[in-house]
Formats: C-alpha cells, structure tokens, sequence
C-alpha cells in the first residue's frame, strides 16, 4: 500500500491513530477521522479520503460512501466562520425564514456558498435542539439564540471583521471552522468551564417550582 | 406549590453545575458508589420496579431492555446512549448535557454495570460542539476521578466510555441506523430481528437507551423504585421533561410527573403568546399527530396521548397560535423528512419526495382538493411500510393536519395561495418578546 500523502504531517497522522485507538474495530473511527480532516482542510478533501482509507484498509470509494451520507462532511471549504440559519418548521415560523432571507441578501451568498472573503459561509440548518431559544442561529455549531434578522446581520458583520463574539451558550469567543472540527474530532480544547451552565428558558421550570418566578 | 418536580434539573441553576465537584455536592456518584455494592442482577430489577421507560419516544420499560441481554454468554456487552437529539422540537437532552453532563455519566457506569458492560459509548449528534466539550470534559474528569478506567472503586468493575460525535444525520436518532453509524457506515437501518440486545454493536448484545432514560437511573438507584413510582401514572411512572416552545410568552424546560396536561403547564408559564390563542400543538415532536386546543386536558403520559390519538413522544411540545398557516408548518416538517430520508427502502425515499411536491403546489394555491386524497394514499403507504419509523413521522403532521384543518388546505385553493402573513407569526412581531 502507497504512503499516507506527504501534505500530512507526523502529528497529524499520530492524531488519525489516537483516534483509532478509541474504538474495539477500527473502521469505527472513519467519522472522527472525517472531522479531523476537516479541522486541518476546512472541509473533506480528496487527500483526507486517501489517508483516512490507508489507515482503515478500506477503498477511497468505501471512505467516499460515508463522508457524502453525512450533511456536516463539506466537500467544498467552510468559511472560518460557517453560519446556520435553522428554519425547521418551529425556527422558520418564528423568524428563521426571515433571518435566511436576510442574511442571503445581506451577504450576497446564496445557500451553501461563501463570502469572497472566505470570512462566513450561509446554510439552512434542521432543527438544532434549541426550541425553546428560537429562532436559532449557529455559528461553527455554538448556540446564538433568540436572533432577529438585524442581531444575525450585526453577527455576521462582526464575523466578517474579525470579531469573536460570544455565543449565548458557549464558549467566551467563537471558535474558527477548523478549530470547532477538532472538538468534533473528540479533542477536548479546555474550553468546557467558559460560558454559562444553562440560559433562562432552561430554568424556567426550576425557578417556578422554587418559588424564584411566578 | 406547583406541581414540577425538579430532580434531573435540580442543580442547574448553579453556575458550576456542570462540573465534577458541583455535581458531587449534590451527592453526584453516591449512587454509582451504591450500585457497585448491588449485585448486578439486583440494578437491572431496581430499574425494572421502577417501570421507567424510555424517554426517547417509543417509552419502552427500561429495565425490561436492560434484562434481554443474554448473561453468561462470553461475549462483549455494549451499551450506546443515543444522544444524537434531533427530531423537530425535541431540545431536552441538549440542555441537560450542557448543565450536567456528570449525571449521565454516573448513568453509564451504572447501567454498563448492571449489564455487564466493559465498553459504552455516548452517540452525540454533531451539530453541538459545547456540549460535546462539556461531556469530553466530564469523562476526563471521571477518568481522573477513578470512576471509569480499571478497576472502578478497587470493585473489580472496568469500564472504557467512549464519546462519539455524528455529523449531521436525523436518521442516526433511530437505534439500529445509530449502531451501522458508530461502526463507521452510512447511517441506515437493520432489519429487525435480530433485535439489538441480541446482535447489536459489532453483532454483540448492545442496550441502546436515550439520555434521560439513563440520566434517570442515578437518582433511581438513591431514592428507590418506590419513590420514583410515587410519581406519575399507574403505567407511566416517575418524572420527566417537558420541552415547551413556540408561541408561549415563556418557552422553556419543565420537569414533572408524567401526566401533567399542556393546561397546567401553560398555566405554569404564562400561557400562549399573548393576545393570541392555540391553534396546534405537537405532543412529542413533530414525528407524533398534532393535537389542538381540544387536547388542553389530555394527560401527557404514554397511554392518554396514544389514546387520543398520538404519541408521547420526545416531549417537546411546539405551540402554534392562530398566525401560524397548518400548511406551511406541515410542509416544512415534510421538508425534513425528505432531505433526512436514508434512502434504504422505496416507500420513504420516493413517498417523501412526492409529498414535497404535493405540498409545495397546494401552499401555491395549485393542485385541486383530489390532491388531499393523494396525499392521505401516499401517507397510507408510508405510515407502517417503511423500513424504519421515520416514514411513519412522515405521515404523521400531514395525516393529522388533514383531519384538523382540512378547510385550511382547501383555502389555499379558493384563495390561490397562503392566506397568512407570515411576519404576524414571527418572534419579533410580538410586542412583548420583540422589544
């Protein structure tokens, strides 16, 4: 079998084993594997397939197969900063639509596409688990809740200047695309303290049967 | 005294709950530490007293799962918790995870325990990336604290818990496509039986439980099967979470007993968005039949919400108000379901794709009322026929919303399009909210 690509460094391929280290059978790795491709390309390229299959003995083909099944995989480069905009049903109703919309317009991006720049890339997300904050807005998967379409334009001017804002419940600054894909790699960052432990909506429930709030 | 009965969401107002040492203040791992000294048999029995049932919408007894694992038979045992939350509304197991990631942690140790486990995994959907640090981060510190590893507690117990993160797909949510995902394929799902507990993870007896179903069991095995029976309905024990958002002027997270009404917990919140009323509701996601203003009294326990008609579901229950067009809702719901539809089997990938269709044409003010009837034909070939239940959550808002507000559709044809105004529904068009 031919060498990994020469574009990966030792550290990088020492990382792919420490993933395959995690699991009983290796081929179980091949989604973290995915991720840290992305961490290092900014999405899946075709060199990420090629070494991903030298690790796990398996066909480019059979690599291609998973990486094209799962939404996250991006076969063309995330902005640094990827934004998604949910309009599930829920988000959509409550403004997400309208947020979509504008943010297109005000980028000048159509879904799936990225700023000249290369600062912010737009996508319509499903629904992210957030309800009760809606509507919702990701960024390199954080939390950005309650927005409105002029609080998702100013997020996203912010981006584009280089900002880190702070997501609503996250981390105090939002990580870089590549930077995000490592956590989703299983790497921790030391970043699990920053930021708060649960918004309002989260505690509404305990606060009324505490008698904090009626 | 209102009738939420915080236990999982106990803590979570403190800052540091999230962490070890907030978690042990409360007592967190005391009941690891107790199971440890049960014999192994005896947790399974506990969790069986106690009838809970899982919490990620089929509501199948827990302890029940637990027992089919054949014992004694020489081969690895797994557990997987399916944390991959991702059905429309169901946002639950997310915040919980963010607030304490520990608990389920201390679930893991005790539920591999008691299924002889040497091996979990944590399934989290991809799209999260601070609650996959939160609970990267609890299983360090578990590690650290001789929790899992070797040897746990010198009780000869070992136990390796490995966090794995999807990356983007509803259908790795349904328990048997989760485990093709984990083992590194498309997410699509098996052929049942063999069942799970009988050839489940790499072909092993596997127990595959939803987050809150295994965050449950530590405060199970402190408090006993008789409290957490004291609470809920005959069938339907114990507490839970109740997932409230939309147009309410306060959504949020609601812990209690099962059977609370939507009534109550409006009541409870502060009602529907104000100045407005409810026109639809979703009981369990938007996969369970929506219910209206006639179900404000229904139980929200397993059996009540399947005898009027739906399922219990996740427990996110998505409030509409009388701004919201049925259609449009329905459609985006169906949206969903065509873009997250596997592909696997012929009635959900193309049943999905033509209901797209119907839909679009009907919000449009195109098509004519025989398309109702098409829709309900296809639905009728999805509902039950599918591999997998995410055909059945396909049919369920369309079925559902034809029989409620069937002259809603019909209005879109008389008036040649949507008659609502979509900014009247939205977040910043109500007063109080938007300010």
């Amino acid at each position: 079998m031919a060498s990994a690509p020469k574009t990966f460094d030792e550290n990088f391929l020492s990382r792919l084993d420490a993933i395959i280290a995690r699991y009983p059978r290796s081929r179980s790795a091949i989604m973290p594997m995915l991720h840290l491709v992305q961490a290092r390309e900014g999405y899946v390229t075709a060199e990420g397939i090629e070494v991903i299959a030298q690790k796990l003995d398996l066909t480019t083909a059979e690599v291609n197969a998973v990486a094209s099944f799962y939404t996250q995989y991006r076969r063309t480069p995330a902005g640094e900063y990827h934004v998604g905009v949910c309009t599930n049903t829920l988000c959509a109703i409550m403004g997400g639509d309208a947020i979509f919309s504008g943010l297109k317009d005000h980028l000048g991006i159509e879904n799936n596409e990225r700023t000249a720049d290369g600062k912010v890339s737009l996508e319509h997300i499903e629904c992210n688990a957030a309800c009760d904050y809606a509507p919702v807005v990701m960024v390199n998967w954080e939390f950005f809740d309650n927005q409105t379409v002029e609080s998702a334009k100013t997020l996203v001017d912010d981006l584009r200047a280089g900002k880190k804002p702070a997501p609503t419940r996250g981390p105090n600054s939002v990580p870089t695309f590549k930077e995000a894909s490592e956590v989703l790699a299983g790497f921790n960052d030391g970043r699990a303290n920053e930021g708060i432990q649960a918004g309002d909506p989260t505690l509404l429930g305990l606060k009324i049967a505490k008698g904090e709030r009626k | 005294m209102s009738k939420l009965t915080p236990v999982l969401s106990a803590h979570w107002d403190e800052p540091d709950s999230f962490t070890l040492a907030g978690y042990q203040r409360h007592g967190g791992y005391n009941a690891m530490k107790k199971a440890l000294d049960m014999d192994a048999d005896a947790v399974i029995a506990l969790v069986k007293d106690s009838g809970l049932r899982g919490r990620g919408g089929a509501g199948f007894p827990t302890g029940n799962k637990w027992g089919f694992i054949p014992q004694g038979d020489n081969k690895d045992h797994y557990l997987v918790v399916n944390a991959d939350e991702s059905e429309p509304g169901t946002c639950k197991d997310t915040p919980l995870l963010m607030a304490n990631p520990h608990v389920l942690v201390e679930g893991v140790i005790i539920a591999s325990y008691a299924i002889r486990a040497k091996h979990a995994f944590i399934y989290i959907r991809g799209e999260v990336t601070h609650v996959t640090r939160r609970l990267l981060q609890a299983i360090e510190d578990a590690y650290k604290a001789g929790f899992l590893g070797k040897n746990i507690l010198g009780k000869g117990f070992d136990l390796e818990l490995t966090l794995h993160i999807g990356a983007g797909a509803y259908i790795c949510g349904e328990e048997t496509a989760l485990l093709d995902s984990l083992e590194g394929f498309r997410g699509q799902p098996r052929l049942r039986p063999p069942f799970p507990a009988i050839a489940g993870l790499y072909a092993r007896p596997t127990v595959v439980n939803n987050v809150e179903s295994i965050a449950s069991v530590p405060a199970i095995i402190e408090k006993g099967a008789e409290w957490f029976t004291s609470l809920g309905t005959e069938k339907s024990k114990g507490f839970t979470l109740y997932s409230l958002s939309g147009h309410v002027n306060n959504p949020g997270q609601f812990e209690a007993p099962l059977g609370i009404t939507l009534r109550e917990l409006l009541e409870l919140s502060g009602g529907v968005r104000s100045g407005h009323r409810l026109k639809f509701w979703t009981p369990g996601g938007s996969s369970t039949p929506i219910f209206t203003d006639a179900h404000l009294d229904t139980p929200l326990d397993y059996e009540s919400v399947s005898a009027a008609g739906s399922m219990l579901g996740t427990k996110a229950l998505q409030i509409f108000d009388e701004t919201t067009c049925v259609l449009r809702a329905v459609l985006r719901w169906t949206e969903f379901y065509k873009h997250e539809s596997c592909g696997k089997c012929t009635p959900c990938r193309e049943g999905t794709w033509w209901l797209v269709q119907i839909l679009r044409d009907l919000e449009n003010g195109k098509g004519t009322e025989a398309d109702l009837a098409k829709l309900l034909d296809i639905c009728d070939n999805l509902l039950g026929r599918s591999f997998c239940a995410l055909g059945d959550g396909a049919a369920s808002p369309i079925m559902s919303s034809i029989k409620y507000f069937r002259g809603e559709y019909i209005a879109h044809l008389t008036n040649g399009g949507c008659p609502f105004d979509p900014v009247a529904a939205t977040l910043f068009a109500s007063s109080k909210a938007g300010a």
